[in-house]
C-alpha cells in the first residue's frame, strides 16, 4: 500500500511502513546518519537524522519514524538544522580531532558530515574521553576513542554474522564496544565492520596507515576465491593492489564481502611471485626472456609429441582460473591432438562424469536460497567454504526454514539447525540412503534399479526419518552437495541418491564446487570428455586421477602447486617428477614447481589480467584488470594465444580476452545445466566401518595459492593446524591426550602428528588438514591405523 | 487526613503480614471481581472517574492507558510494575512494599484480570533488600492462600506475579529499559513508537504502572472512583505519597490530599531547619525544575499547580533547600548524578551530561568562565527533546531551571571564584 506525503515541498508515494529516510532515499533528499544501516535493525541512536515532521512537538529521527499518509517532513527547516547541528556539537566533543592522523580520514562519514553540520570552532574546553583500544585479531585495527558508539558493528555481529562478537558494555560516556574478555573476532564475516564503522574506530589491519582514499583508484572486480563471485572494488595505489571493499550486488554479496574475498588477496603481493620466465638447465632454474622461454616450451611439447605421441601430454588448471585462460588450455591442448585436460584436481570419482550436468550449478539463484524451507546440504563446511551460502541459508533458517546437515565435520552454525549428522566419510553414502529409504517408504515409490539390494541392510534412523519428513514437507526445498561431497571417494553414489532424494521432494539439487570458477571449466570444456558447452567430438582424455596414474610424459599446468592443490598430492608429485617435460604457468615460484617444472612462465593473478569467472548461480562476471602485472608477467590468455601461435594451432587469433569470451558465450548460448543425474547404481553402503578413517578438510585458507600467502588469514584461527585432530571420544579409545604423539599408518606410510581434540570430528576418525606435511601419505577418506606413542 | 490509601495499615501491628491485610478488608475487592465477574470495562471507568494519574512521575492518567491495552488480543500480555525508585529524593514505593505489599500485590492481580494478563513482574530497585524480602513473602501467602496461581479461588481466572531485582542502574526506571533488563539485556530504553501497549515485555502487549498507582487500586475499587476524586482535587484525583527529605526537620514520607497547600505539607514534615529559611524546593525529584522559595509557597502540592508554577510534580519527592545551600554546588551534585546514569545509547545524553556535569563542577571550583552560563543553557536545551528517553530532559531540565532562578549565585562563582553562600569551596 502506498501513502502520499511530503519532503521538503516534495509529494512522493512512498510504502506505508517504510521510514522517511528510506523514502527521502529514494528521492535523492540526503538526511545525514550514522547508526542507520538498509542492512540493519532500527537503532535511532545516533540522533544525526533528526527532521520536522509537521505537527510532532520534537524533531523525530528519519531513521525511525514510519511514513502516515499526509506526512509532512522538513529535512531542511531550522528546526531540524537545529537538532541535527547540536547531534554534531555532541558528536566531535569527544571525538579526537585529529583526521590527519586517523586511518580512516578521507573516506569518513563523520568527517563528511561534519563538514556540512558542523561548526568552525569547538565550544568544548573540558578534558576529551580516551578509550583502550582492543585488540581483535589480525585482521581488524582499533582506535576506539574515535568509537562514535552508533552500534552497526554489535547489531552486524547480532543480525547478520549470527554470532555476538562485538558489544557495548559500560553506560554512558564510559559505554565501549569490545570483545568483554579479549579475544579475537573469529567469524568468517567479521571484516564487514569495517566497511559498517561509520568513522576511525575500526579499521583494515593490514591495509592500515597504507595510503589515503584519495591516493588510490578503484576498480570493479571480481572475488576469486570461492563459487560465489562476490562483487569486489580493488583500491589501487601505485599499480598496486592495497585493499579489496565490497561493491553492492544484491542479486550475489548484497553489501557483504567474506574475510578471505577481502584478506586474500595480499597474496598477490607476495614476496615469491615470479617475475620473469624462467627455464631449467642441468638442475638449474635460470632467467630467461619471453621468447626464449615460449620456444623452450613449444620445442619441448614438440619434442614429447612427435617421439612419445601427443597423448603423453595433459594439462591441469586451477578451478579458479578464468573462463578465457582455460578455454584457451584446452583449445591448446586438444589442438595438439591430447583430451587430457583437467581442473577436478580434488575430486578422485570420476565414475558418472558423463552423467553429469553440462556444469555443476547451485540449481538456483544465490538470492533463492533464502526463500526456501528446507535445504539439505551434503558434505560441506559451508561456513568456511562459502561463507555468503551460508549467509543466505542462516537468513532462509530464522525465516523458519529447516536447515539440515550432512556430513564428516561438524561445524556450528549461528541459526538454528534442524538437523546436523555427522559421520564418518565412508558411512555418507548409507546415510544419505537412509533418507531416501525413509522417503521410498513414505511415497510408496518403487526404488530405481539396484537400491533395494544395496540399501537392505540400510538402517532408516530418526534423524534419516526427519530429514525425509522436512524435505518432504516442505514447498521449497533443496538438496545440496558441498565442495566435501563433490571430493568423496563415492561421489556417483552421493549424487544418484541426493538426485533422487531432490527428484522424492521435489527439491532443487545444486552444487557448491570448489574454487572460483569450476562451473566456468566446465564450460569451456576444461573436462578431459567434454569440449566447450558440454560439446562431443573433442578428443577424450583421461580425468587428472588416471593423467596421473599413466606417469604422462609432458603436463601443462595453469595456476597449480602440485603439492598443494591436489586431492592426491602423492601421486600428483611422483607423476610430475616422473615426467620428461612439465610447464608450469604460474603466479608463483613455488617450491614443489622448481622441484618438478622444468620452465615456469610469469602468468598473472586474478587482480592483473581480464577475464570471467561464472559463479555457482552460472552468472559471468568479467572484470577488467587492476593493476598492471608484476614484472615481466603476463595474462595467462595471452600466453597461452602465444603458445598456440607459435605452435601453429589454428584458433589463437584473438585480439582481447572479450573475444575470448564472447566465441564461448555464443558457443554456450541460453543452455542451462539440469543438475538432476542418471541414476547410477549404488555401491555397497557401509554402516559401520572397520578401523580409523581420515578426514580431510582443506582450510578456508588454503584453498587457493593467492589465499595461501595472505599473512592476515594465515594468522586467523581459521588457519590449518599441523596436527591430527580427533574428539574427546577418539582420544579416550585411543588412550591419548591434547598434544600427545600419534602415528598414523596407511599401505605401509607412517606419519607423526600431535593429537588436538576437536569436537567436529566424528567419532573413529581422524582430521587432518590437506597440505600439511606428510598428509600426502595418507589417503583422504580411507582407512588408516592410528596408535599413541 | 493523611494515611488513607496505601498507607493505611502503617500504624498496624505488622501491617505486612497477609492476615493484618485481610483482617483489614484486604482482597475482598480481587475476590469480589472473581466471584463476579466484573466487566473490565466496569473497571477501567471506576478508575477514569478516580482521576488517578501515574505515580511514577509523568502523571499519565492510568484509566487512558489501562484503555490502550489490547485485552482482548489473543496471546500472553503482562502487567509490570516499576517499583525501581531511582530518582533521588524518592523513596515511597519503598514504604509501600514494606508496609503494605498485599495491597500491591492486589493491585497488580486487579491490573491482570482487567487487562488480560495472566503474569505481572514487579521490578524492585536493586538496593531494596528489605522491600523485596517483604514482596517476596507476601507473594508467597498470597499464593498459599489461593489468591495467586492457576485458577485463582475457582474461579477460572489466572494470575501469578514474580518479583525480579533491578542491579542498580537509575535507567531501569524507564519503562522500556526496565523490559529490556526483565529480559536479561542491558538496560537500554527502546525507542517508541511501537509503545508496550503493542509491543512490551518479550515483544507482547505490556502494561506498565508505578508501585504506588497498582496499589491505589484495590481501595478505589472498593469506594468507589468517586471517593479517590473526592479525597483530591479535579483532575488531580486521590491521595499522594510526598517524600520530604533535605532541610526539615521531620524528613519522611506522608500521604496527603492531593491539592495540599505546600506550606502545610512543610508543616507536616516539621518546617524548615530551625534557624533557616527557606531557599528553594525542588518538588518532584531531582529530574523536575528547582523553584525558589517565594514561588512554591503559593503552590499547592498537585499536578496542575507545580505545572502552572514551572516545575512538575514528578514523583512526589519535594527535597527542600535552606539558605545555607549553595545552588551551584546543588547542581554539579544533581549534574553528576544524571551523568554517571546517562546509559550511553544515544548521542545527546552520552556526551551532553558530561559536558553539562563538567563545566558545573568547573564554576562550582571557581574555575568558570564568563561565556559558561550560556553554554550550560544552550547545551541543556540541544539535549532536551532529542533522546530516545526522558534521561536527556531530566538532565537539562534541571540545569536550566537551576541557572534561571539563581543566576546572581552562578554569576557570583564565575567572577569571585567563590561561593555566594557558604564562602570559599
Amino acid at each position: 500500500m502506498l501513502v502520499t506525503i511530503e519532503i521538503d515541498g516534495k509529494k512522493v508515494q512512498a510504502r506505508s511502513g517504510a521510514m522517511v529516510i528510506e523514502a527521502a532515499d529514494e528521492l535523492g533528499i540526503r538526511i545525514p546518519r550514522f547508526c542507520y544501516h538498509k542492512k540493519l535493525s532500527i537503532a535511532a541512536n545516533c540522533r544525526m537524522c533528526l527532521v520536522e515532521v509537521e505537527k510532532a512537538a520534537k524533531p523525530l529521527p528519519a531513521c525511525a519514524t514510519p511514513v502516515t499518509e499526509g506526512m509532512r517532513i522538513f529535512t531542511k527547516s531550522r528546526k531540524a538544522l537545529d537538532a541535527q547541528k547540536a547531534v554534531m556539537e555532541f558528536l566531535l566533543i569527544n571525538h579526537p580531532l585529529d583526521c590527519p592522523i586517523c586511518d580512516q580520514g578521507g573516506e569518513c562519514e563523520l568527517q563528511d558530515v561534519a563538514m556540512g553540520y558542523g561548526r568552525d570552532v569547538s565550544r568544548f574546553a573540558e578534558k576529551k574521553r580516551v578509550v583502550k583500544d582492543k585488540n581483535l585479531g589480525p585482521l581488524i585495527s582499533t582506535d576506539m576513542t574515535r568509537c562514535i558508539h552508533c552500534t552497526r558493528c554489535v547489531r552486524f555481529g547480532e543480525e547478520i554474522a549470527g554470532l555476538r562478537e562485538l558489544g557495548a558494555t559500560g553506560r554512558g560516556e564510559h559505554m565501549e564496544i569490545g570483545t568483554y574478555i579479549e579475544k579475537a573476532v573469529q567469524h568468517e564475516l567479521s571484516g564487514n565492520v569495517i566497511d559498517l564503522c561509520p568513522v576511525g574506530a575500526l579499521t583494515n589491519k593490514p591495509f592500515r596507515f597504507s595510503a589515503r582514499a584519495w591516493e588510490m583508484r578503484q576498480f570493479p572486480t571480481i572475488a576469486a576465491h570461492d563459487c560465489v563471485g562476490s562483487n569486489l572494488n580493488a583500491h589501487i595505489g601505485k599499480n598496486k593492489v592495497l585493499r579489496m571493499v565490497p561493491r553492492d550486488n544484491e542479486l550475489v554479496n548484497e553489501t557483504w564481502i567474506s574475510d578471505r574475498d577481502r584478506f586474500g588477496f595480499e597474496g598477490v603481493n607476495s614476496d615469491d611471485r615470479l617475475r620473469v620466465p624462467m627455464i631449467k638447465q642441468n638442475g638449474q632454474w635460470k632467467e630467461t626472456d619471453w621468447t626464449s622461454a615460449l620456444d623452450f616450451v613449444a620445442t619441448g611439447l614438440g619434442k614429447i609429441a612427435s617421439t612419445s605421441g601427443v597423448s603423453e601430454i595433459g594439462a591441469l588448471c586451477s578451478p579458479s582460473s578464468t573462463v578465457e585462460e582455460m578455454y584457451l588450455l584446452q583449445r591448446f591442448i586438444r589442438g595438439l591432438g591430447s583430451g587430457h585436460v583437467d581442473h577436478r584436481l580434488r575430486q578422485t570419482d570420476f565414475s558418472d562424469q558423463d552423467a553429469a550436468p553440462l556444469y555443476p550449478s547451485l540449481g538456483q539463484s544465490i538470492e533463492h536460497l533464502e526463500t526456501v524451507d528446507a535445504a539439505l546440504v551434503i558434505g560441506a563446511d559451508i561456513r568456511r567454504q562459502q561463507p555468503l551460502l551460508a549467509h543466505r541459508l542462516r537468513m532462509a533458517a530464522l525465516d523458519g526454514a529447516n536447515v539440515m546437515f550432512l556430513g564428516s565435520v561438524g561445524s556450528t552454525y549461528q541459526f538454528p539447525v534442524a538437523a546436523n549428522v555427522v559421520v564418518d566419510p565412508r558411512c555418507l553414502t548409507n546415510e544419505l540412503a537412509g533418507v531416501a529409504k525413509a522417503l521410498l517408504k513414505q511415497a510408496s515409490v518403487n526404488p530405481p534399479a539396484g537400491f533395494a539390494e544395496s540399501a537392505k541392510a540400510v538402517q532408516v534412523s530418526a534423524d534419516h526419518e526427519a530429514i525425509a519428513k522436512a524435505l518432504k514437507g516442505a514447498r521449497n526445498a533443496t538438496v545440496l552437495l558441498g565442495t566435501d561431497a563433490i571430493h568423496h571417494p563415492d561421489l556417483s553414489t552421493l549424487r544418484s541418491l541426493a538426485s533422487l532424494i531432490a527428484q522424492l521432494t521435489d527439491a532443487k539439487l545444486g552444487y557448491m564446487t570448489e574454487g572460483a570458477n569450476a562451473a566456468g571449466a566446465w564450460l569451456a570444456g576444461m573436462v578431459p570428455h567434454r569440449g566447450p558447452s558440454g560439446s562431443k567430438g573433442a578428443p577424450a582424455g583421461s580425468p587428472i586421477s588416471e593423467m596421473l596414474r599413466q606417469a604422462l610424459k609432458a603436463y601443462v599446468l595453469l595456476g597449480v602447486e602440485p603439492d598443494k592443490d591436489c586431492g592426491d598430492v602423492r601421486a600428483a608429485m611422483k607423476a610430475m617428477r616422473d615426467a620428461n617435460f612439465v610447464v608450469a604457468l604460474t603466479a608463483y615460484q613455488s617450491p614443489s614447481l622448481e622441484q618438478v617444472a622444468h620452465v615456469m612462465l610469469p602468468v598473472a593473478p586474478f587482480t592483473e589480467t581480464s577475464g570471467t569467472f561464472v559463479n555457482a548461480e552460472g552468472r559471468w562476471q568479467s572484470f577488467a584488470g587492476a593493476v598492471a602485472p608484476q614484472g615481466d608477467a603476463r595474462p595467462a590468455w595471452k600466453v597461452l594465444r602465444v603458445l598456440g601461435n607459435v605452435m601453429h594451432i589454428d584458433g589463437f587469433e584473438f585480439m582481447s580476452s572479450e573475444e575470448v569470451r564472447d566465441e564461448l558465450r555464443t558457443r554456450v548460448g541460453n543452455a542451462h545445466p539440469d543438475n538432476k543425474t542418471r541414476w547410477h547404481p549404488p555401491r555397497p553402503f557401509v554402516s559401520v566401518p572397520q578401523g580409523f578413517t581420515r578426514v580431510t578438510l582443506v582450510a578456508p585458507h588454503s584453498v587457493d595459492a593467492i589465499v595461501r600467502r595472505s599473512d592476515a588469514l594465515q594468522q586467523t584461527t581459521d588457519a590449518p593446524t599441523f596436527a591430527a585432530l580427533v574428539s574427546d571420544e577418539t582420544a579416550r579409545e585411543l588412550s591419548v591426550r591434547e598434544g600427545q604423539m600419534v602415528a598414523m599408518a596407511q599401505g605401509g606410510n607412517e606419519i607423526t602428528m600431535p593429537v588436538r581434540l576437536d569436537a567436529r570430528v566424528p567419532r573413529g576418525c581422524v582430521l587432518v588438514y590437506a597440505g600439511q606435511p606428510g598428509a600426502e601419505h595418507l589417503d583422504p577418506s580411507a582407512t588408516l591405523t592410528v596408535r599413541g606413542i | 487526613m493523611s494515611n488513607e490509601v496505601c498507607f493505611r495499615l502503617n500504624d498496624k501491628d505488622q501491617s505486612w503480614s497477609l492476615k493484618t491485610y485481610v483482617a483489614n478488608g484486604g482482597y475482598e475487592v480481587w475476590k469480589k471481581i472473581l466471584r463476579d465477574k466484573t466487566a473490565a470495562d466496569d473497571i477501567i471507568s471506576q478508575i477514569k472517574a478516580s482521576a488517578l494519574r501515574g505515580r511514577g512521575g509523568a502523571g499519565f492518567p492510568t484509566g487512558l492507558k489501562w484503555s490502550f491495552m489490547p485485552r482482548t488480543a489473543p496471546g500472553q500480555k503482562y502487567i509490570v510494575c516499576n517499583s525501581d525508585e531511582g530518582e533521588p529524593g524518592t523513596c515511597k514505593d519503598r514504604d509501600i512494599m514494606r508496609f503494605n505489599p498485599h495491597q500491591l500485590v492486589e493491585g497488580m492481580a486487579i491490573a491482570g484480570y482487567t487487562l488480560g494478563a495472566t503474569v505481572g513482574y514487579n521490578y524492585i530497585r536493586g538496593e531494596f533488600w528489605e522491600p523485596y524480602e517483604r514482596m517476596e513473602a507476601a507473594i508467597e501467602d498470597a499464593r498459599k492462600a489461593g489468591l495467586l496461581g492457576k485458577n485463582v479461588l475457582g474461579s477460572g481466572v489466572d494470575f501469578d506475579m514474580h518479583n525480579h531485582l533491578g542491579g542498580g542502574a537509575y535507567i531501569c526506571g524507564e519503562e522500556t529499559a526496565l523490559l529490556e533488563s526483565i529480559e536479561g539485556k542491558k538496560g537500554q530504553p527502546r525507542f517508541k513508537p511501537p509503545f508496550p501497549a503493542s509491543y512490551g515485555l518479550f515483544g507482547r502487549p505490556t502494561t506498565i504502572n508505578n508501585t504506588e498507582t497498582l496499589a491505589s487500586i484495590p481501595e478505589i475499587l472498593r469506594h468507589g472512583g468517586k471517593w479517590f476524586l473526592e479525597l483530591g482535587k479535579p483532575n488531580n484525583g486521590g491521595t499522594k505519597l510526598f517524600s520530604v527529605s533535605g532541610h526539615v526537620n521531620k524528613p519522611g514520607n506522608y500521604e496527603v490530599a492531593m491539592g495540599m497547600p505546600f506550606a502545610e505539607l512543610l508543616q507536616m514534615a516539621g518546617g524548615v531547619r530551625t534557624g533557616h529559611k527557606l531557599k528553594a524546593v525542588i518538588p518532584g525529584g531531582s529530574s523536575t525544575p528547582v523553584l525558589p522559595a517565594n514561588i512554591i509557597m503559593d503552590c499547592t502540592m498537585d499536578y496542575d499547580s507545580l505545572a502552572k508554577a514551572g516545575s512538575m510534580l514528578g514523583a512526589g519527592s519535594v527535597i527542600i533547600m535552606d539558605d545555607s545551600t549553595c545552588m551551584v554546588r546543588a547542581l554539579a551534585r544533581l549534574s553528576h548524578f544524571y551523568y554517571e546514569e546517562s546509559c550511553g545509547q544515544c548521542t545527546p545524553c552520552r556526551e551532553g551530561t558530561g559536558w553539562l556535569a563538567r563545566v558545573v563542577h568547573r564554576v562550582e571550583h571557581g574555575q568558570g568562565r564568563p561565556e559558561d552560563l550560556q553554554l550550560l543553557e544552550d547545551v541543556a536545551k540541544k539535549i532536551e527533546g532529542r533522546t530516545i528517553c526522558g534521561l536527556g530532559d531530566a538532565a537539562a531540565m534541571p540545569v536550566a531551571s537551576f541557572v534561571k532562578h539563581f543566576r546572581d549565585e552562578f554569576q557570583y562563582h564565575i567572577e569571585h571564584k567563590k561561593c555566594l553562600v557558604g564562602g570559599a569551596h
